[in-house]
């Protein structure tokens, strides 16, 4: 036991290294050429410079919110997959990013600005939706709730196209900006907001870890364990519609990860989601900075969005990873 | 003691089991049997409160179990099912039975305790799975696979243990060690045994006590004697035997008749 325990900590440190590593390296990558060795003496001399300035204005706001996201889509990632026993389940499985997509086509084309609130609403909208369609008598079908998920996600897409058909040509590339995602976000205060929300939701998931350890033998199973499964999937439910809200609300549709890191780290670590939650939100962050950093300086100073990315860098590791290493993804 | 006063249920509103009462004394190895679909499997999830009865009750010690809770009745009552789960990820061993001490573990608490790896190494041995430790899941035999099952169970600490067909497809090498282990359960532990079987032979072997489930009814309890016999399998089961004693344990076997069990008679 104490060796599992070692092990799990040797991970954990292992990945926070990494993250510090990869958080520097993006920290020194753009445009403006930082050298990095001169990054430790800027931090140290707090000297307001224009290098200062960029660093901490905008790139580091801009790896703090590559954390975050990435952090938030994998812990749900993680609930979802180990809640509905299901590998190929996302975060955006459930209707999140459709909501919050049709939520901000709309504000968009009827001129509202506040996108993040917009796609936050379209989110919650869409997650209750499917909630209260799936629930009957008290009971919360997990089958129902994966599939009207999709059937929620799918109508939204459709209403989607439809507004953008209809809409003028800055508007059309408004939409279609917001859902390729991005990480360009300057406010702030709103980072500060949404990081606060998605820690705290994180750290009530990691509460939950050994229920989804029992739940992934199955519902009955689980009951037969003493665990309240009504409760414990509507909590989880919330919880990960919650963190992916509002991960996507600031920015945008990033796919692939939510569903690949989970996958990663449970090839790395095993199935047992008190190791799996943490060391997958910590990789998930330093996934998506990675990527993010590609994708603003592989054809700089023009930026791919970091989805694409994501998509085929992810995608790519994944199947390598799956080749090599024979990856238990169920039957 | 368990006991079931007078309960109907079933699924939607099609009633599977009706009016059934019975009796389950501490220490007792009970078997139910009963042709498919006479609600063997029914019976199993009304006691272990996965379906609630529409009439009648169910209790526990006199109490009924919608005043126990889960987590409670968890540490009081284990299940076998009938059919594992098709599992999404790999488990080994040690870890799928350390999950039986979920009823034990509180809600902040991230690591089992001494006191719950102690009683999982108890259990191991008990049911020769230590070797299997690291092993994963879906790597077992048939027979590694339903020892591990039943050592899950009896990390619960248990004073019942339900039973649905624990030896269905195994051979009977298997079939023989795993009740042999139960039995040895039931007699040092005095572990409260209720087994639901379709092989009537191997109830009648291990079983103190018998039920015959007829459509949703009891048709008669008593011993493997009285319970056991050609009159009896002819109307439950509609099938001709013929009923033998055992000349190692005495107790009843049954032989079928091939070729004429469906008898066509007025």
């Amino acid at each position: 036991m104490d060796k599992k325990l070692i092990r799990w900590i040797i991970w954990i440190l292992a990945l926070m290294g990494l993250l510090l590593v990869v958080g520097l390296f993006s920290l020194s990558m753009g445009s403006a050429g930082i050298p990095f060795k001169k990054i430790i003496p800027l931090i140290i001399s707090g000297e307001k410079s224009i290098e200062y300035s960029i660093l901490f204005d905008i790139r580091l706001p801009r790896i703090i919110l590559a954390l975050i996201v990435g952090g938030a889509l994998s812990v749900t990632g993680v609930i979802f997959q180990g809640m509905f026993r299901n590998p190929l389940v996302s975060p955006y499985t459930l209707g999140v990013s459709g909501g919050a997509a049709l939520g901000v086509s709309l504000s968009i084309i009827a001129g509202f600005r506040i996108l993040p609130l917009a796609g936050f609403l379209g989110a919650l909208g869409a997650v209750s939706l499917v909630y209260f369609i799936a629930r009957r008598q008290g009971y919360l079908r997990i089958s129902m709730l994966l599939l009207t998920g999709v059937m929620i996600s799918f109508i939204a897409s459709a209403i989607i196209l439809l507004i953008m058909s209809l809409s003028r040509e800055h508007q059309l590339h408004g939409i279609l900006f917001w859902i390729m995602g991005s990480l360009e976000e300057s406010n702030f205060p709103l980072i500060k907001l949404v990081s606060l929300i998605i820690l705290v939701g994180i750290a009530i998931s990691f509460l939950f870890s050994r229920d989804l350890n029992v739940l992934s033998l199955g519902e009955e199973e689980a009951l037969h364990l003493g665990v309240n499964i009504e409760r414990t999937k509507r909590t989880l439910f919330i919880l990960g519609s919650l963190i992916a809200g509002v991960a996507v609300s600031v920015s945008g549709i990033i796919g692939f990860v939510g569903l690949l890191v989970p996958h990663f780290m449970r090839l790395f670590v095993g199935p047992d989601h008190r190791i799996l939650l943490p060391t997958s939100c910590l990789a998930g962050g330093i996934f998506l900075i990675a990527s993010d950093t590609l994708a603003r300086t592989i054809i700089s100073p023009l930026e791919l969005p970091v989805g694409v990315i994501t998509g085929i860098l992810g995608g790519s590791l994944f199947i390598y990873f799956l080749t090599k290493k024979r990856l238990k993804l169920g039957k | 003691m368990l006991k079931l006063e007078k309960v109907t249920t079933g699924y939607n509103t099609k009633a599977i089991l009706n009016d059934i009462s019975f009796t389950i004394k501490k220490g007792d190895f009970l078997g139910v049997i009963g042709p498919n679909g006479s609600g063997k499997t029914t019976l199993l999830r009304v006691i272990s409160k996965i379906l609630k009865p529409w009439k009648g009750r169910v209790t526990l010690e006199e109490r009924g179990l919608d005043e126990i809770k889960y987590r409670e009745l968890a540490k009081r009552m284990a299940i076998v099912p009938q059919r594992m789960q098709e599992l999404f990820f790999s488990y080994s061993v040690r870890d799928f039975i350390l999950l039986g001490r979920t009823p034990y573990l509180r809600r902040f608490q991230l690591l089992e305790s001494e006191e719950d790896l102690k009683v999982v190494r108890g259990v191991m041995e008990e049911t020769d799975t230590l070797g299997l430790e690291e092993r994963n899941l879906e790597d077992l035999s048939g027979g590694e696979r339903q020892r591990t099952v039943i050592a899950q169970a009896l990390a619960q600490e248990p004073e019942i243990l339900l039973l649905d067909e624990p030896t269905a497809h195994l051979d009977i090498n298997h079939q023989v060690e795993i009740l042999n282990l139960i039995k040895n359960l039931n007699q040092k532990r005095n572990l409260t045994v209720l087994m639901v079987s379709h092989d009537l032979n191997l109830a009648a072997e291990y079983c103190e006590r018998l039920i015959l489930l007829k459509e949703g009814r009891v048709f008669q309890e008593g011993s493997p004697q009285e319970i056991l016999t050609y009159q009896n399998i002819e109307k439950v089961y509609k099938t001709l035997v013929v009923v033998e004693k055992s000349p190692v344990s005495f107790k009843p076997h049954v032989f079928l008749v091939s070729g004429r069990n469906k008898r066509k008679q007025v």
